[in-house]
């Protein structure tokens, strides 16, 4: 049973249907990305799994409980975290406390200590910055803020939007290189991307969402090439 | 020429009365910071729970501390029950419809209060001493409610900053939707928000009894100061509404006391909006 | 058929006063005046309100208008006509003194429902402060002149005053059906939708703004007037000050705001509700009638959003026609959401 299946999904904004039909699954331990061009759904696509955005039509399980329509508080409390596109800090929150947030539920608050030494441990800058009001935060470091934050509440699946969004090149390398860590630790992550290179780099599975609709999957080693690569950005 | 000494008095007044605004405007400002809707009505619970200590202590002669927790407790009882009967049902309405609904329970609780209670000033008496400070007359019932009020303010301030919940809280003001995202039941602090700010309210109520007579359209007095005082402070701003506090309770103290009463509240009134103007977002206006 | 609706109701209306009602006569043309007058100044109110320009002070400008006239009247003998003149040019003038930096500074929303809120109390306290003149929280009484005058707009038969009040009340709705066909309404939605697409096409956002405002201020001026010269005695409470402003939003709201005969839909039904508690209650349980109106103005909010005729049409065409809820700003334009960003 994969830990996050979506059958068959439509939802939109009030007349506006953004995702039509839509499939995918993934699998525990996996690495998978959503790429497309601009205004294909990715977001929305993330507000669904989330809960901030209602299902329309379709199934949505994670880890075989029925998700669709639950609000986002419930779906986090499942186990997914969702780090937003735009990070969505806190701003005038220092580092710490929007860490704290992070464990905002129950069950996180319990590990809190424990788990706040391991997001430390993998992004030392936060460590440092611990006091720092996140909003003066540098866009490399506010990225990690966020997904340390997401970590903070143990989940188990982690979507990121766009997490290169914004970035310097340099700071896209490292952060991809930070994501790969994430992953190594036994995370499963689900990253909506528009930097096609660096994401196939990074997941083992990739799916093609054009106004809408799936319209490709495969294997990232298989997609790396020019072709799909064309497609992602300028669309079919 | 007015003596200097009276100015000076005036200035301290509004300084002692500027720290129980603080805890309306903060309480107030709480609540819209959170949920985002103005209590039109926030007033006229203070003056519910101001006849609530009257009755207990004017009239059934419970001692003062007493009267003023049960304030307490009923403020942050009123402040539960508006949310989940008022509120709640109207999260998702047009924000005219919210304005709409507690300006609807401004109606219900200032008539309410004339049929219980007629439109009679009641007020309690309390005979305490004054100090006088170089020439400057201090009365104890002034300088109490001022040190309580700073207390409280500074309790907030910790909880706010020190305790989960309260960073949650400040948390949803700035981003309901990604509060949301760490799994956090807006509804649920909501709730506690409300409470909260329902608790300043009636501390505020015990204070005032205090310093003012209580009637049923007290809410008209300090009602639209308040609101006033938010703005000026800019909408949700903490701080801002803490310092607009004490500039606007300067303004009517020291106008009051050059012209007339309502002449302090009409000049106040008019630097709130010559100050909108100036700076929209409000004097401690956060950039982006 | 809706075309033909405002005509017949103004035949009906106009035929009103010769039908024999028992000696009821005086009572219910009473009534019937005060509810024509704050249908009209709930129309002007909603010349602001439906473009999202949600002003919580016109009682600055009710209470400028009546006062203005009768204070003109009684010290000075100037004919109301006179006086109403002036008030209105003095109404127009405060309306564009807080639009135009309201606008310039993108003072919307809460903001702009707040600083209107103190532009009332402001009037209302002056009003109160300045007793020497203006008889203070008591109030003043207009000087009487002693006989039916139409140069003093005083008249013993309560008949003259209805059809200038019918009258007026046409004119209004004529104004509103202006507004509501010409290009200030289109740019109006325009800029209630997104103001800076607005300016970015060429609307000039302040002039619009600034013009609505003035617009609505002057003919709430004027139904201050009417008020005053009807009920031939003015108050600070009754005529400035948040408690009459928000009874003026609240009539039109729950009518519909974005109707035509919204505003009198809701006057009527406030004022008759009003009414029938007072008589029920009579001078027993003081404040009880009130107490019932405030409930069920909540109760009616809660239940009836999209106001009586908003939603007595959405149940015609199968569901109530308001849009999703757009925090944080006073604004309740219908939207309609496109592609999200």
């Amino acid at each position: 049973m994969s830990l996050l299946e979506l059958t068959g999904v439509t939802a939109g904004y009030g007349h506006f249907t953004a995702l039509w039909d839509v499939g995918l699954r993934v699998e525990r331990g996996e690495a998978v990305a959503v790429v497309g061009p601009n205004g294909a759904g990715k977001t929305t696509l993330l507000r669904v799994i989330s809960g901030v955005l209602p299902v329309r039509a379709g199934t949505l399980t994670f880890d075989g409980a029925a998700l669709a329509g639950r609000p986002a508080h419930e779906v986090v409390a499942h186990g997914v975290a969702h780090v937003p596109e735009g990070r969505r800090l806190f701003p005038t929150l220092t580092v710490a406390d929007n860490l704290k947030m992070g464990a905002y539920l129950g069950r996180a608050r319990k590990h809190y200590a424990e788990t706040l030494a391991r997001v430390y441990a993998l992004f030392p800058v936060l460590a440092e910055r611990r006091t720092q009001r996140a909003g003066s935060l540098s866009g490399g470091e506010q990225q990690m803020l966020a997904i340390g934050r997401a970590l903070m509440s143990r989940p188990r699946l982690i979507l990121l939007d766009e997490p290169s969004m914004g970035l310097a090149p340099v700071m896209v390398l490292r952060l991809f290189d930070l994501i790969r860590r994430v992953r190594e630790e036994g995370y499963t992550i689900l990253v909506v991307e528009q930097n096609v290179r660096q994401v196939l780099k990074l997941v083992d599975r990739a799916y093609l969402l054009e106004v809408g609709r799936i319209k490709m999957e495969g294997r990232a080693a298989e997609l790396n090439d020019q072709d799909f690569v064309r497609k992602a950005y300028v669309g079919l | 020429m007015i003596d200097p000494i009276f100015l000076a008095e005036a200035a301290v007044n509004g300084i002692l009365l500027g720290g129980v605004l603080a805890l309306l405007a903060l309480g107030l400002n709480l609540i819209f910071g959170v949920i985002d809707i103005v209590w039109i009505a926030y007033v006229d619970l203070v003056m519910l729970c101001m006849y609530l200590v009257y009755f207990l202590v004017q009239v059934y002669g419970w001692p003062v501390w007493a009267g003023g927790l049960a304030a307490v407790a009923l403020g942050a009882a009123l402040g539960i029950a508006v949310h989940l009967l008022i509120i709640s049902p109207i999260l998702g309405s047009a924000p005219i419809n919210q304005l709409l609904a507690t300006g609807g329970l401004l109606f219900f609780l200032q008539s309410f209060a004339t049929f219980l209670w007629t439109t009679d000033h009641r007020s309690v008496r309390l005979s305490l001493p004054s100090y006088d400070l170089g020439g400057i007359f201090l009365p104890l019932t002034r300088v109490i409610p001022f040190a309580i009020s700073i207390l409280a303010l500074v309790a907030l301030y910790l909880f706010l900053t020190r305790t989960f919940v309260g960073t949650a809280i400040r948390a949803v003001s700035q981003d309901r939707e990604a509060m949301g995202l760490m799994g956090a039941n807006p509804h649920r602090i909501y709730l506690v928000t409300s409470a909260v700010g329902g608790l300043m309210a009636g501390l505020a109520g015990a204070l005032l009894i205090f310093l003012y007579s209580v009637h049923p359209f007290f809410g008209g007095q300090l009602g639209p100061l308040t609101f006033m005082i938010c703005v000026l402070g800019g909408l949700g701003n903490m701080v801002g509404a803490f310092v607009a506090s004490f500039i606007m309770s300067e303004i009517i103290s020291i106008a009051g006391v050059l012209w007339s009463t309502e002449m302090g509240y009409v000049i106040a009134f008019v630097v709130f909006i010559v100050m909108i103007f100036v700076r929209p977002g409000g004097i401690l206006a956060r950039r982006g | 058929m809706r075309r033909a609706l405002v005509p017949v109701l103004a035949a009906l209306l106009a035929l009103a006063p010769l039908v024999p009602m028992a000696g009821m006569k005086q009572y219910v043309l009473h009534v019937m005046i005060q509810i024509l007058i704050w249908s009209f100044i709930g129309g002007a109110w909603s010349l602001m309100g439906r473009f999202g320009l949600v002003s919580l002070g016109h009682g600055a400008f009710l209470g400028l208008g009546a006062y203005a006239t009768v204070l003109l009247w009684n010290f000075w003998a100037w004919s109301p006509w006179l006086g109403g003149a002036v008030a209105v040019v003095l109404t127009a003038i405060l309306a564009a003194v807080v639009a135009y930096p309201c606008s310039r500074f993108q003072v919307v929303g809460h903001y702009f429902g707040l600083v209107t809120l103190a532009v009332g109390e402001v009037i209302r306290l002056l009003i109160i402060a300045e007793r020497d003149w203006t008889g203070g929280s008591l109030g003043v009484s207009l000087k009487p002149v002693g006989s039916d005058s139409l140069w003093a707009l005083q008249f013993a038969d309560k008949r003259v005053f209805y059809y200038g009040a019918l009258a007026l009340w046409l004119a209004g709705l004529w104004v509103w059906h202006r507004v509501d066909r010409s290009m200030a309404r289109s740019a109006m939605e325009a800029i209630g939708e997104d103001e800076t697409a607005a300016a970015s096409v060429g609307i000039h956002v302040t002039r619009f703004k600034i013009a609505i405002t003035v617009l609505s201020a002057a003919l709430t001026a004027v139904g201050g007037v009417a008020y005053a010269q009807y009920i031939a005695y003015v108050n600070p409470d009754t005529l400035a000050g948040i408690g009459v402003s928000l009874r003026i939003v609240f009539a039109v709201v729950l009518g519909g705001m974005y109707s035509l005969l919204g505003p009198a839909v809701g006057a009527a039904l406030t004022i008759a509700l009003s009414e029938w508690l007072r008589i029920a209650f009579g001078l027993k349980l003081i404040g009880m009638a009130e107490t019932i109106y405030g409930f069920l103005l909540v109760v009616f909010i809660i239940f009836l959003p999209a106001g009586i005729v908003g939603s007595a049409g959405g149940l015609l065409r199968g569901g109530p026609r308001y849009g999703p809820p757009h925090p944080p700003e006073l604004v309740a334009p219908r939207r309609s959401r496109g592609a999200p960003r």
